[in-house]
């Protein structure tokens, strides 16, 4: 099933939220979600008959563009072996997602390394710490505008 | 032998302290080249050449050399340690596994001391070394050295039970607790060693099946006292580090490895005195000159030398088990069957 | 008679320990030998291969690519490789895609072989390990006389391969492959069907097949739970269709499916299937050039992919965002080991100290490629 399937029924499943499919640019087509709308619409993903996107491979935050951050979802489907790309874009100054951690279990690692080396706050994941990064560092080493800092409990860090 | 000793030196006190220092000296070459065997031993299996640079390709200076750089090794104390504890622990072990080495009949001349209740001693002095296992895995101050020690306990505890019950059956046949006394009812040749139902008429042969069965059990068993593999769970380098070992270092640690070594020929000794003969050769009287009180020594170094190879060979092959599964084996296999074979014997001696 | 009062125990295992497999830790709280509950740590390895990324142009990624998991460099190149010509829309020449093919699997055959070998150093015996490293050896041997080095390799490059192969290479793959036949039964004789082995990982770490999904479990771990699930036949890449192999699954032959014996079985098959593609491919590798798709410039065009391919862990992805510059604007790498790690908390709870080391052994992890 192509992009324009999946997102012609998603948009008969949910009135809003549910971005245009973009497609001219290679290679692989997404759809960009809605924030707030995330954990409904991966649920519906997962769950929907005719989709049924039971594997997530990968959960990647990344440093969008000036402003914002997005959350890249790359789900396959292994009933009916098609694949996905969901994104959401969400605003630096309010970098809040909500988790899918309760949709795929897969999630939970995931979310917290974009939480981690990012800065993406995931709404009501169960357990969101450092994974990478010692839990007292500061700052989300991913984002473009990151600075290595002097020290880090008095140790030099660049070196 | 004690009788020659008393006549050289005219005094029972020189002689008391002169008879163990044969023993004492083959306890420490024993540790020392067991440590070498198994390291050949297993390169052996492993398609490796093994220690090949001290002594030349036999590596048979490797010991001495490994010797000398232990002994240099600092002696770790770890914080907050109970210190005096601590530095007892490996002679506790040590000393435990040696005494067992006192009644260990070497040949019709020699045993360290020839107890009336040899057996019997070599049960309760051996278990001293349970202590010191425990001593060890507290005073390190280590949670893996506790859980080491722990299991120790627990394992060599419950496998007393099944090497005393096949050991029981020699005791039945045999009559006697004192080891120099099996190896002496054993004489006469392969056919009478216990293992084929020791010295007797033809109705020996349906023992037979119960006494091999009996020395298996032995024999398993005392794998387990002497903490080898398949049962080196107090140790097991993918679990729990080396347990109760894992602090010590320097010649604390050469204690632990002397003691275990040691215990390996110790043990094996015993499934030889009991099932194999001890001193006896095969070959009985037949062939006089091999049958010599110094012969004797070679027979029974020689058979306890290959239970040592057995117990490295299985140690090379076999993974490890778990510590319910050792227990479950102990208690739900080993003592049964050697409770089925106690019975047996008994039901024959009483017939 | 009065309740005794106990505590549970909080033991770390690791950073440092022998069966953590790198610098792991986990955090397990006992009860006795029991295990209530395991925290992992990670990240003691992390070298920032992905804020690295961002200062690098595309082809000097890929001696990070070798570095991410350390034991399977060929199969994170054709990863990253793949990704990138994707995204560039690069058609690489025949040639090409049979070497690539056959240094992916002698690739799989060493990463396999490292896996059992240490798993069985795991249940205590050390001999199966040094006979796995020993055959290892040969495949390493193999890798050195092509590209001269052994471990890391920076051989598939973005279009093509940094060397053509040596001219006797055929004839030792061959001998290779000869050798390496007998070398299965010997192991299955050896551990696989030990009595005591079988004991220590039959019904233990059950992972049944929803949860494996759910959780993101990929490769033999997903297999090892009854799942027919491989991207070389489901989501074919390179030449892999014009082959013919299995995909082994676990079948729970000696206790229930998705046990850690099924997932050790699972990479005992897949070396048999690993060494039947080579056998059919090294014959048939058609004469080229293999460097006359290198580009100049490796600059692709702005826009996105994701590539997937099977490495021996599982599916490793790179997610590599492009801004039509030199260098990459994202490169995230979906690392097999990281999402199976992940699994380890769900597979260890009420088992034991034992079975946790052997459960971790069976998810077959790598440091190197869960931190980055």
């Amino acid at each position: 099933m192509d992009i324009k399937e999946i997102y012609n029924i998603l948009k008969l499943a949910f009135e809003e939220g549910i971005g245009e499919p973009v497609t001219d640019k290679p290679v692989d087509p997404y759809m960009i979600i809605d924030a707030k709308n995330i954990n409904a619409v991966c649920l519906f993903l997962r769950d929907e008959e005719r989709l049924q996107f039971d594997y997530l491979n990968c959960l990647s935050g990344v440093d969008y563009d000036k402003d914002n951050l997005a959350v890249v979802y790359h789900l396959s489907s292994f009933a009916l072996n098609h694949k996905l790309v969901l994104k959401t874009v969400v605003p630096k100054t309010d970098p809040n997602v909500p988790t899918v951690s309760d949709v795929w279990a897969a999630a939970d690692w995931h979310e917290r390394e974009a939480y981690d080396l990012i800065g993406v706050i995931f709404e009501n994941h169960p357990d969101l710490r450092r994974i990478l990064c010692p839990e007292d560092w500061e700052g989300h080493s991913l984002r473009k505008d990151y600075k290595v800092p002097e020290f880090y409990n008095g140790m030099k860090v660049p070196y | 032998m004690d009788k020659f000793l008393l006549d050289i030196f005219g005094s029972e006190l020189i002689k008391d302290l002169i008879i163990p220092v044969p023993l004492f000296a083959f306890v420490i070459v024993f540790a020392l080249y067991a440590v070498l065997a198994e390291r050949k031993v297993s390169a052996f299996m492993q398609n490796r050449p093994g220690p090949n640079r001290a002594g030349g390709r036999t590596g048979i200076l490797q010991p001495i050399v490994d010797a000398i750089k232990l002994l240099q090794k600092e002696m770790v104390l770890p914080e907050r340690a109970d210190k005096w504890l601590y530095w007892m622990a490996p002679f506790v072990v040590f000393t435990g596994t040696l005494l067992g080495f006192a009644i260990i009949p070497f040949s019709s001349i020699y045993v360290g001391v020839d107890l009336n209740i040899g057996l019997f001693y070599f049960f309760a002095i051996t278990s001293i070394s349970v202590v010191g296992m425990l001593i060890g895995g507290w005073s390190s101050n280590n949670k893996y050295s506790l859980y080491g020690s722990m299991r120790s306990v627990a394992q060599i505890v419950s496998y007393e039970i099944p090497t005393a019950l096949a050991a029981l059956n020699i005791v039945m046949l045999a009559g006697t607790l004192s080891m120099q006394k099996f190896c002496e009812l054993q004489a006469g040749g392969i056919q009478n060693w216990f293992i084929f139902g020791g010295p007797g008429g033809l109705s020996k042969v349906i023992l037979i099946p119960f006494l091999v069965i009996a020395a298996l059990i032995l024999f398993i068993s005392t794998l387990a006292e002497a903490n080898r593999t398949p049962f080196d769970l107090v140790e097991a380098d993918s679990e729990i580090v080396a347990g109760v070992h894992l602090e010590y270092a320097g010649m604390q640690m050469v204690m632990f490895l002397f003691a275990e070594y040691a215990q390996m020929f110790a043990v094996s000794g015993i499934v030889v005195t009991l099932f194999l003969g001890g001193w006896q050769s095969p070959f009985g009287n037949a062939i006089p000159v091999l049958n010599t009180p110094w012969m004797q020594f070679a027979w029974f170094i020689g058979k306890g030398l290959f239970f040592v190879f057995v117990q490295i060979w299985l140690r090379w092959t076999l993974p490890r088990l778990r510590v319910d599964q050792l227990m479950q084996l102990c208690w739900k296999y080993l003592i049964p069957i050697a409770l089925v074979c106690v019975f047996a014997v008994g039901l024959y001696l009483v017939l | 008679m009065a309740e005794i009062r106990t505590e549970d125990m909080v033991l770390n295992m690791g950073p440092q320990h022998p069966s953590t497999h790198g610098v792991l830790r986990l955090q397990l709280t006992l009860e006795g030998e029991i295990v209530i509950d395991v925290k992992p740590y990670i990240g003691y390895l992390h070298r920032c291969f992905e804020k690295h990324t961002e200062a690098m142009t595309y082809p000097q990624v890929i001696p990070y690519a070798d570095r991410m998991d350390y034991v399977n460099a060929m199969s994170n190149e054709l990863s990253y490789v793949i990704a990138v010509e994707k995204l560039m829309g690069i058609e690489v020449p025949e040639r090409v895609e049979y070497i690539r093919v056959i240094m992916s699997e002698l690739q799989r055959l060493a990463s396999h072989l490292l896996a059992i070998g240490t798993y069985g150093n795991d249940a205590g015996a050390f001999t199966p390990f040094l006979y796995c490293m020993a055959t290892r050896e040969r495949v390493l041997e193999l890798f050195e006389i092509t590209c001269g080095a052994r471990l890391l390799y920076n051989y598939f490059w973005v279009g093509g391969l940094s060397h053509d192969i040596p001219v006797n290479f055929q004839k030792k793959v061959k001998e290779f492959v000869e050798f390496f036949k007998p070398k299965v039964s010997e192991l299955n004789n050896l551990l696989s069907f030990n009595k005591i082995f079988i004991e220590r990982t039959a019904n233990i770490g059950i992972l049944p097949a929803d949860y494996a999904i759910n959780a993101g479990a990929a490769g033999p771990v997903l297999r090892g739970s009854g799942i027919k699930f491989d991207l070389r036949k489901n989501d074919p890449y390179s030449i892999y269709p014009k082959f013919d192999f299995d995909i082994p699954v676990g079948q729970g032959l000696k206790g229930t499916v998705g046990d850690n014996w099924d997932r050790y079985m699972v990479r005992i098959h897949e070396m048999e299937e690993s060494i039947k593609i080579i056998e059919q491919a090294i014959d048939n590798i058609p004469e080229g050039d293999v460097q006359s798709q290198i580009p100049k410039r490796v600059k692709p065009p702005v826009g996105e992919v994701y590539a997937r391919t099977e490495t021996p862990k599982g599916e490793l992805g790179y997610y590599i965002i492009s801004d039509g510059s030199l260098n990459p604007y994202r490169v995230k790498a979906r690392s097999p080991s990281f999402c199976n790690l992940s699994l380890i908390r769900a597979l260890s709870k009420g088992y034991m100290i034992a079975d946790v080391v052997m459960t971790l052994g069976s998810l077959d992890i790598v440091l190197g490629c869960i931190d980055r």
